[in-house]
């Protein structure tokens, strides 16, 4: 039964920000996140004990249950006891599956420090590593939990001295992994003893685990629990070691408290002025500062409409008060303050800096919105954007079968494109149909079948899915000339290839369009080899990777027709000239224009055919090719099914990268990529030719070009489904005459 | 190989064609209307039917500017092609003149009244006054070129006039208020004195027709006036000759002590 009692004593003791830890847990996927979240709630007393193992409280979305698997990042506050002193955690669950890195990202920011979980049986995997380097991008304290260590006691009947062993590799190599990824002054720093306690060893699914420090209070050794468990003395262990105490001692041993936090984490992972009032009072996390939250998640409640949740980084939000939100530039009223216990929420008139809060009643606000109190809208910088690690790859395009389920699915889709903004939803204007867009085939498959439940299973027909390409050149050259339509205007551009390093840097949001040029500038030319004039010249970053430089001198009228150009030329690379897909990895020069004085001259109308004359008359000149996705494939296969696995890998046009032993065991750990289109039978190929036995995850890789014998065929083949000519068009078409 | 001819309208309705324009419609082969300069007020499209004894063919503002399909008829048969106003005042029709002349097509022009003399005229100003026009255009964005011309010309102590934008396929049209509007922001954006609410101003509505309207006031005064169906335009005078005053006053309704000022 949930306590709610408790909430009182936890509002209380959110004021002392001493006794305040903001955590979250961090996993790949199957590795017992889930399970993990669940011994924690239970010890908190939500749910009872026995059946915390199964209920899987966190993940209240249907389908999460099935796919043992949290799709969407729940908050919950846990009180914990300790030394005689109240701790209040705030757990921040994260998503396993790194199709949805999205989540991960934005939950790591309201979060101070991470639970990293590792299956003793499979180690450190890709996804682990991922998320770690997520962590650390965004400056969270990690620490290890190692679980199913009764896997290793009873599947693989390793000694106790063995079961060290494998632990203390896994440590290694969790350590190596800070050597690799952690800032400088972090790596020795946040690196984990397990004799300091900041390692946890246990099972989530029987609920036990501990530290070195809880056993060796207890007078206990790590063979007494090896032989324990042999023993089967489960219950006792339980009882003896609760898994939670473990974490959550860990946690306010090892995390620190906000106010430290704050200190080092504000100047990294916000780009405003710290010395000014805002920023001082956020690197304070001051309780009687300006309001500043920034939103990690919103939800819709069927109830209670978008439930926006974030951290409040200074100040405190009251209930009724009125807040500006700088991503949506629009005001709105807190309706209800309140608190996650698990899937239920309190109401609280209150929150106080360096905790996680949940609101009603802002409609506008989404993941990754800055909250401020709208007299501070103008001093406050918003946290920078939110850096995506993927794009999405896969669509497909969805209507219901009955017309008059019209309205059910378009509210569900608005509703879904709130919650998982990793979710790309867009209505094809000629077509009148929707398309989704996610970041590979799983994930779409799960947004069709949440889309099914809250609908109330209407029914939905759907294309199958389709891959998203990009259109890129390999050669470069200019100038090409774009005349309006009216003749009056001409503009010339070079057109080249964006170097890797820029892209790179723009990817992982280092570069960006709300930047400072002098910061720009100086990191395009330190760590991109950019020349200091052309980079100072950048007028536009798009979102698919595309720059568009100024590089003309003091030209009439130019500043004029400035909007409209940036303008074009996002609507050129967002389509294409090759097939309509996205551009990706243009850099555009503008050197040099012929503008007309009077105004009526040049309007939008004039000036966007004419700059997408010249951009598209240049790509297709200068040697257009098409990327498509690759997905890396991470699998453990038993041995005797390799060759069955390579043959499918090598029969999808897929690559083997790595091929590995895992430890003494007949098990290989095999790495490959293969292209996203080939991969829509890929679980069910693989499952069959392995007899179940083998695990993988998928996660987008890279972008590759489509090989040249295919690339005359995947474009008409994409042309043809989007009603166009087969043929793209000659560089010809876009000259006037 | 035809001829191209250019047929000025003038600026009202299809009575503003000239006798030889006439002439020239009835005899080609071919009429062409460029369609989005409804902006002549009177222009019926069954009056001129009815005048010319054939239908023009209506061209939107894509085909006009792309000039393919006139540029290729006139290079079989005769083509009129019938332009509001004078023919090359609307400076797309020079390009086409150009792109006639490389192909080989005769081009022959009928002239007609434009808002150029017209507006003047109609407020008693002196053509040798008047410094370089602008266009005033719906913003965003707010453009920087008619208050820089404005101020250019009034330091020279010259008329400036303004067109407003039209956006007659959208069926919207400047009034001489929202230009007035848009110069006041202008002047509090940039603050250099080329332009103030007392500064008189001159607006003109349906000119070179029997509608036509004129008045002058401080751009204050005028802004809350209400000048009818559009086209509009404006002129902001610089100094003025005594004589121009004196129109300013029988033909616009302007206050003697307001244009003496300006003298």
């Amino acid at each position: 039964m949930p306590k709610y009692k408790q909430t009182d004593e936890i509002i209380k003791l959110m004021s002392n920000k001493q006794n305040v830890r903001n955590i979250g847990t961090l996993a790949h996927v199957d590795h017992g996140k889930t399970t993990l979240s669940d011994s924690l709630l239970a010890g908190a007393g939500l749910i009872s004990q026995k059946i915390a193992a199964q209920a899987l409280a966190l993940d209240y979305v249907e389908i999460e249950q099935l796919r043992q698997m949290t799709v969407k990042a729940a908050n919950v506050s846990l009180l914990h006891e300790k030394d005689g002193q109240s701790f209040v955690i705030n757990l921040v669950d994260t998503p396993g599956h790194v199709d949805f890195t999205g989540h991960v990202t934005r939950s790591l920011r309201v979060m101070d420090g991470g639970i990293v979980v590792v299956d003793s049986v499979e180690g450190i995997m890709t996804q682990t590593e991922t998320v770690l380097r997520q962590a650390m991008d965004e400056k969270v304290k990690p620490l290890l939990y190692i679980n199913k260590v009764d896997r290793l006691i009873k599947e693989l009947r390793l000694s106790p001295q063995e079961v060290l062993e494998r632990l203390l590799k896994i440590i290694r190599d969790f350590n190596a992994l800070l050597d690799s990824y952690a800032d400088p002054e972090f790596k020795e720093k946040w690196k984990v003893n397990p004799n300091k306690g900041q390692v946890a060893f246990g099972s989530a699914l029987h609920k036990w685990g501990f530290t070195l420090p809880i056993i060796q209070a207890k007078g206990w050794k790590f063979s007494d629990i090896v032989d324990s468990y042999n023993k089967g003395e489960i219950e006792r262990l339980q009882k003896e070691f609760p898994l939670h105490i473990a974490i959550l001692d860990m946690a306010a041993d090892h995390i620190p408290n906000p106010v430290e936090a704050q200190a080092y984490r504000i100047p990294k992972i916000w780009k405003g002025d710290v010395q000014s009032p805002i920023g001082k009072a956020m690197c304070e996390c001051d309780e009687n500062g300006p309001l500043v939250i920034c939103v990690n998640k919103v939800i819709v409640d069927p109830h209670a409409g978008p439930v926006v949740t974030g951290r409040v980084f200074s100040g405190t939000i009251h209930e009724g008060e009125q807040v500006y939100g700088l991503m949506s530039k629009a005001e709105g009223r807190v309706q209800q303050v309140s608190l996650y216990m698990g899937p239920y929420r309190e109401i609280c008139p209150m929150m106080l800096a360096g905790n996680i809060v949940a609101l009603l009643g802002l409609d506008n606000a989404r993941s990754g919105e800055t909250l401020v109190r709208p007299a501070d809208k103008d001093a406050m910088h918003p946290f920078e954007k939110m850096k995506y690690i993927s794009d999405p790859v896969v669509n497909t395009a969805i209507e219901p079968k009955y017309s008059r389920d019209l309205p059910k699915l378009i509210d569900a889709l608005h509703k879904m494109a709130i919650e998982d903004p990793t979710l790309t939803v867009k209505i094809n204007q000629e077509t009148g149909e929707y398309l989704i867009a996610g970041m590979g085939s799983l994930h779409l498959e799960i947004a069709l079948w949440d889309l099914k439940q809250r609908t109330g299973g209407i029914e939905i027909t759907t294309t199958p899915p389709i891959v998203v390409y990009r259109e890129s050149l390999t050669g470069r050259g200019g100038p090409y000339e774009g005349k309006s339509p009216n003749k009056h205007n001409r503009l010339y551009v070079y057109v080249e290839p964006l170097n890797e390093q820029t892209i790179q840097l723009i990817q992982s949001g280092q570069v960006h369009d709300d930047q400072e040029t002098k910061e720009r500038v100086k990191i395009l030319r330190e760590q991109a080899g950019w020349d200091n004039d052309e980079a100072k010249g950048i007028w536009a970053i798009d979102t698919f990777v595309n720059v568009f430089v100024d590089a003309t001198k003091g030209l009439q009228y130019i500043r004029e027709i400035k909007d409209t150009i940036i303008q074009a030329f996002r609507l050129d690379v967002a389509e294409g000239p090759l097939a309509k897909e996205p551009i990706r990895g243009l850099k555009v020069k503008l050197t040099d224009a012929n503008v007309h004085e009077d105004t009526a001259h040049r309007g939008p109308g004039q000036i966007m055919p004419a700059i997408r004359d010249a951009i598209f008359q240049g790509f297709l000149s200068c040697n257009p090719i098409l990327l498509e996705p690759i997905m890396k494939l991470d699998m453990k296969v038993p041995q005797e099914f390799l060759g069955g696995v390579t043959r499918i890998v090598a029969g999808k046009r897929g690559k083997i990268i790595s091929m590995d032993q895992v430890g003494n065991t007949p098990v290989m750990h095999l790495v490959s990529e293969l292209p996203v289109s080939e991969t829509f039978d890929l679980s069910d190929q693989l499952r069959s030719a392995t007899a179940g036995k083998a695990f993988w995850g998928t996660e987008f890789a890279r972008w590759a070009p489509v090989p040249s014998s295919l690339l005359v065929e995947t474009v008409r083949k994409i042309r043809e489904r989007k009603g166009l000519s087969p043929n793209p068009p000659r560089p010809e078409e876009f000259m006037s005459m | 190989m035809g001829t191209l001819t250019f047929i000025g309208m003038g600026l009202y309705d299809e009575k503003g064609i000239s006798l030889r324009g006439l002439e020239a419609a009835r005899s080609a082969h071919t009429v062409m209307l460029e369609g989005y300069t409804n902006l002549m007020p009177g222009l019926r499209l069954d009056a001129l039917e009815a005048l010319l004894g054939k239908m023009p063919l209506l061209l939107s503002r894509g085909a006009v500017e792309d000039g393919g399909e006139i540029l290729r008829a006139a290079e079989e048969r005769d083509v009129a092609f019938l332009v509001a106003g004078d023919p090359f005042i609307a400076t797309t029709h020079v390009d086409l003149r150009l792109r006639a002349a490389r192909r080989g097509i005769r081009v022959e022009v009928v002239n007609a009244p434009s808002i150029i003399s017209v507006a003047p005229g109609a407020a008693g100003l002196q053509n040798y006054k008047f410094g370089k026009s602008a266009t005033i255009t719906f913003p965003p964005p707010q453009s920087d070129v008619p208050y820089d011309t404005l101020k250019m010309n009034r330091a020279a102590g010259l008329h400036t006039l303004f067109f407003l934008d039209l956006r007659a396929e959208e069926g919207q049209f400047m009034t001489a208020n929202e230009g007035l509007r848009l110069l006041l922001d202008a002047e509090r954006r940039r603050g250099e004195g080329a332009f103030a609410p007392g500064t008189l101003s001159v607006a003109i509505a349906r000119a070179g027709g029997p509608e036509q309207l004129v008045r002058a006031g401080t751009a204050e005064a005028l802004s809350g006036e209400s000048f009818g169906k559009p086209p509009h335009s404006l002129i902001i005078p610089g100094r003025l000759h005594f004589m121009e005053s004196d129109a300013l006053v029988a033909f616009a309704g302007a206050d003697r002590a307001l244009v003496r000022g300006c003298e």
